[in-house]
């Protein structure tokens, strides 16, 4: 087909432009950038400037403190609600159980900036009248503490993700054969034992997948963020995303929030290379 | 007699948990239909419905542009996207030269860049070419996509064996013609997913249309809802009626294609 190598570079180029043009071009300038104390206009050589500064910079460690503990939060919850969704939906394989993955799973289609608004009319109205009418301080004055801030992202976004992530336990889930289940069940075993013995050991390509696409998805959650505490009150809620956001684009440091930027995708490559890693080692151990 | 108990009570546990699941939209969608006094007196009681609400956030969302907007560029990104992916992942697939392996690999390789560690620049570059707008938006959606739609087609493609290739080149078709009418729809449950997993991204997406549209009349559905909400922060009522409206169009989709939708983001995540 692509002995002519006209075509093959008919097919490969325009993609390999784009990609430059908007990722790799915008990259390697984005790495120049950190080193400069650039405001948008202007910009000098200020070598490793920055990223001393960051180090002691209370707001960006502060989001980095905040991104660490969202994302253990996070990975935490989701993947246990997700694998019990995904155990409860798959006992039976019938109309119902496929209504029900349908429900867990409708939060993931709708964008972050619309699932922050619908999580801000519940913690301020909703939580608000539950609060005064109870008379229950639990459920007064959300989001307007960095405490219970924060979770209420974390809650928003295991409402959000958890339903993904049952998917990916699902599929694995059903791949493990019917016959291997029912050949234990006439063998005495309990629900119990065929979750730890047979399902558990078939699921942990299921928990690297799931395990490291929530963490990578925390790191670079923003618009959630945005719609529903916009970092406040007085950005105790402001995750790295959004820091980096705020410094560039409001306070016009760009230099600054170059380097916070770079930073972030050392943090994202370390965590996807600690997937490849982990599930390699998965896939030998499965071999030997 | 102990099974049955069994399975009563996670029937239970089941519908329990559906309610909760559904409980943020059933509840924001109650409290749009209600008078602003009615909601602020107790949004957790039922009340006489009222449309009121609706149209008029329908009128200052400008609804009809904003949605005809999102359906714009998220067409056109992904009809972009779907294009040049395929080519590529193709190309690719059938040619295993050290070129394409380093191509195959810096695709693998920008997918590990998050958008904020490149938005700087990349908005600074552009910003300075005077290039901001729908077009450039395009670009960008597709810029961002084509990786990981190139490393899922190039898959599909492998799967795909060479001697269908070869017959369709011996009907006297040359290359581009033969991906188009034989090889592209070979593939066709992949373009079903590249097309769904990128659709649902641009459609949902705020943080790039906010950095590259700044004209009002330009504005997609999230970002217009951004502002609609800022302005309305006191009238709950309106901003919950936009709200809905903002979600209906994916819950449409939804419904039609619920199979697709559920299957593709599986694929995506597991490949």
């Amino acid at each position: 087909m692509f002995q002519k190598k006209y075509y093959y570079w008919l097919f490969v180029l325009p993609s390999l432009l784009l990609i430059s043009i908007i990722i790799l071009i915008p990259f390697l300038i984005g790495i120049y950038y950190s080193f400069t104390n650039s405001n948008g206009i202007t910009a000098s050589w200020i070598g490793l400037k920055n990223y001393f500064l960051l180090f002691s910079d209370a707001n960006f460690l502060q989001s980095c403190w905040l991104t660490f503990l969202f994302s253990l939060l996070s990975v935490a919850g989701i993947n246990v609600i997700a694998l019990s969704f995904a155990l409860l939906v798959t006992r039976q394989d019938n109309r119902f159980t496929k209504f029900l993955r349908t429900i867990f799973f409708i939060p993931n289609l709708i964008g972050g900036i619309l699932l922050g608004f619908i999580w801000q009319f519940i913690f301020i109205q909703v939580f608000g009248a539950l609060g005064s009418q109870l008379h229950l301080s639990f459920f007064s004055g959300w989001l307007s503490t960095p405490e219970s801030g924060l979770w209420g992202l974390v809650i928003l976004f295991w409402w959000q993700m958890s339903g993904y992530i049952m998917l990916i336990y699902v599929a694995f889930l059903n791949a493990i054969p019917r016959s291997t289940i029912e050949s234990a069940k006439l063998d005495g075993a309990n629900e119990g034992q065929i979750f730890w013995w047979i399902k558990l050991p078939q699921l942990a390509p299921a928990f690297t997948i799931s395990l490291f696409l929530t963490l990578a998805n925390s790191f670079k959650l923003y618009e959630q963020n945005l719609a529903l505490t916009n970092g406040g009150p007085y950005r105790s809620t402001e995750m790295i995303a959004m820091n980096i956001y705020n410094t560039a684009f409001v306070n016009y440091q760009q230099g600054y929030a170059q380097a916070a930027g770079i930073l972030l995708f050392i943090f994202v490559a370390l965590i996807s290379f600690g997937q490849l890693y982990f599930s390699r080692k998965g896939e030998h151990q499965n071999e030997s | 007699m102990k099974a049955k108990v069994v399975k009563n009570i996670t029937w239970i546990i089941s519908i329990l948990l559906a309610l909760i699941w559904l409980y943020p939209f059933v509840i924001v969608f109650i409290n749009s239909l209600k008078t602003k006094s009615d909601l602020f007196s107790n949004p957790l009681m039922l009340s006489r419905p009222t449309f009121g609400n609706y149209t008029e956030a329908f009128r200052s969302l400008n609804y009809v542009q904003s949605f005809f907007n999102s359906v714009l560029i998220t067409v056109t990104s992904v009809l972009l996207i779907t294009l040049l992916a395929s080519m590529t992942a193709y190309a690719l697939a059938r040619t295993h030269g050290k070129i394409s392996s380093i191509i195959y690999y810096l695709c693998a390789a920008t997918m590990l860049i998050p958008f904020q560690s490149i938005m700087i620049p990349l908005i600074s570059i552009f910003g300075r070419i005077d290039f901001l707008n729908r077009i450039s938006l395009i670009l960008m959606n597709t810029g961002l996509a084509l990786s990981l739609s190139i490393i899922l087609y190039y898959g599909a493609f492998l799967g795909v064996p060479t001697s269908i290739d070869e017959a369709a080149m011996i009907d006297g078709a040359n290359t581009v013609k033969a991906f188009f009418s034989v090889i592209l729809p070979s593939v066709s449950p992949m373009t079903g997913t590249v097309v769904i997993l990128n659709a649902m991204k641009i459609w949902n997406d705020y943080l790039l249309p906010s950095l590259v549209i700044n004209k009002d009349g330009m504005y997609t559905i999230p970002l217009r809802m951004y502002f609609f909400f800022g302005e309305n922060n006191s009238n709950w009522q309106l901003a919950l009626a936009g709200l809905v409206l903002a979600i209906i169009p994916i819950i449409i989709l939804f419904i039609l294609l619920q199979k697709q939708i559920m299957q593709s983001a599986t694929e995506g995540a597991i490949k």
